[in-house]
């Protein structure tokens, strides 16, 4: 699989250029057009990008979540649901920077294949940091009205997180 | 919805730093996270700029508008609004790809792409159109075959097995796609 993954990469830078060079496209100044263009991307994205960032860093430094987590480990602890996985699926909308850092803490203190890393592994696998990437999407073409793009989105990964729970469950005991 | 999500974020977050009593703390978040978004522009900036110089060849030589025409089948009945040979539907098979392989970084260029041909054919400019909803869920929801990240990190824990989780990763995938597909089409129905 790791080989398989580098390797798609290079083939694909490959075959684009060779494609174009077949095609005969003037490949080097198509590239510096598109670069330009992407530069341009770029410039478009950084506001928003950068008001996003200190919104989340605000909101994730006041350690709010770990405080209400605390609070109801006494309910979650009666069904059963490993309290740890929590904060980690609460910030990976968010950050996927802050997910990881939580899903490494939890291969530290439990290591990978236990029940609880396997979960988090499948969640952070299969589910994405959708606030974030909403906030670069529609900030780049500036749009405001994002009518019902979020919920979804969440409602999304609010399945995908109980469909791992289910299928770590099944698949691994 | 980005408009009340920012203002709640900044908002509960300093109140709950200052009822907590960590001023310093609060102080020095704020006045790092511009350097922290700065650096975070900074590694995609060469990303970006690199891919969408390759892209361009790619979309010039005819190549991205047959890889649309590929996967279009499957593709224009989840975007029913998009014209068959929108460039759009070719950026988003690529970002959907590239995502699938674990390569989100490589995936962004073409996302945004996406996002701008869908701008172009989008009559009301500050408002997200039925495809680019779509799209966004498709993209949010993650179809990660290679979750690449986490492989990394299990394998640097000494796990015995680290790619155990793709299946689960997989099937978890598939379900949570298939539900955000379907809570999206009932909601782009109930408009019209």
């Amino acid at each position: 699989m790791n080989t398989i993954s580098k390797m798609i990469i290079p083939l694909f830078v490959l075959f684009v250029i060779f494609y174009g060079f077949r095609r005969k496209v003037t490949i080097y100044d198509t590239f510096l057009e598109g670069a330009k263009e992407g530069l341009i991307t770029v410039f478009h994205i950084f506001p928003s990008i950068l008001a996003m960032v200190f919104a989340i860093n605000i909101f994730l430094n006041s350690h709010l979540l770990e405080t209400i987590f605390s609070l109801a480990s006494p309910i979650l602890q009666k069904i059963s649901l490993p309290l740890e996985i929590l904060p980690m699926a609460f910030v990976r909308p968010i950050s996927g920077t802050a997910s990881l850092a939580i899903m490494n803490e939890i291969f530290t203190n439990f290591g990978p294949d236990s029940f609880v890393g396997r979960l988090a592994s499948t969640i952070q696998g299969c589910t994405d940091t959708t606030i974030y990437v909403l906030a670069l999407y529609f900030g780049s073409v500036k749009i405001n009205k994002t009518r019902y793009a979020l919920s979804t989105g969440l409602f999304a990964d609010f399945v995908g997180i109980i469909a791992s729970f289910i299928l770590v469950r099944l698949i691994f005991g | 919805m980005i408009n009340k999500l920012w203002g709640f974020f900044i908002i509960v977050g300093i109140l709950f730093t200052l009822l907590m009593g960590n001023i310093e703390s609060l102080n020095d978040t704020i006045l790092t996270s511009a350097t922290s978004g700065v650096n975070m522009v900074l590694d995609l900036l060469p990303i970006i700029v690199l891919w969408s110089g390759i892209m361009k060849i790619a979309e010039e030589s005819g190549l991205l508008k047959r890889v649309g025409n590929f996967v279009k089948p499957v593709l224009s009945k989840l975007f029913p609004s998009l014209k068959k040979d929108s460039k759009a539907l070719g950026y988003i098979t690529s970002n959907i790809v590239a995502n699938a392989m674990g390569l989100g970084s490589a995936a962004t260029p073409f996302g945004l792409k996406a996002m701008e041909e869908m701008q172009k054919e989008n009559e009301n400019k500050d408002e997200a159109t039925d495809a680019m909803i779509t799209f966004l869920v498709l993209n949010t929801s993650g179809v990660t075959i290679v979750p690449t990240t986490v492989i990394a990190l299990r394998l640097m824990h000494h796990s015995n097995n680290p790619e155990e989780i793709i299946i689960t990763a997989i099937l978890a995938t598939l379900v949570s796609s298939i539900a955000g597909l379907t809570l999206d089409y009932f909601r782009r129905r109930k408009r019209k």
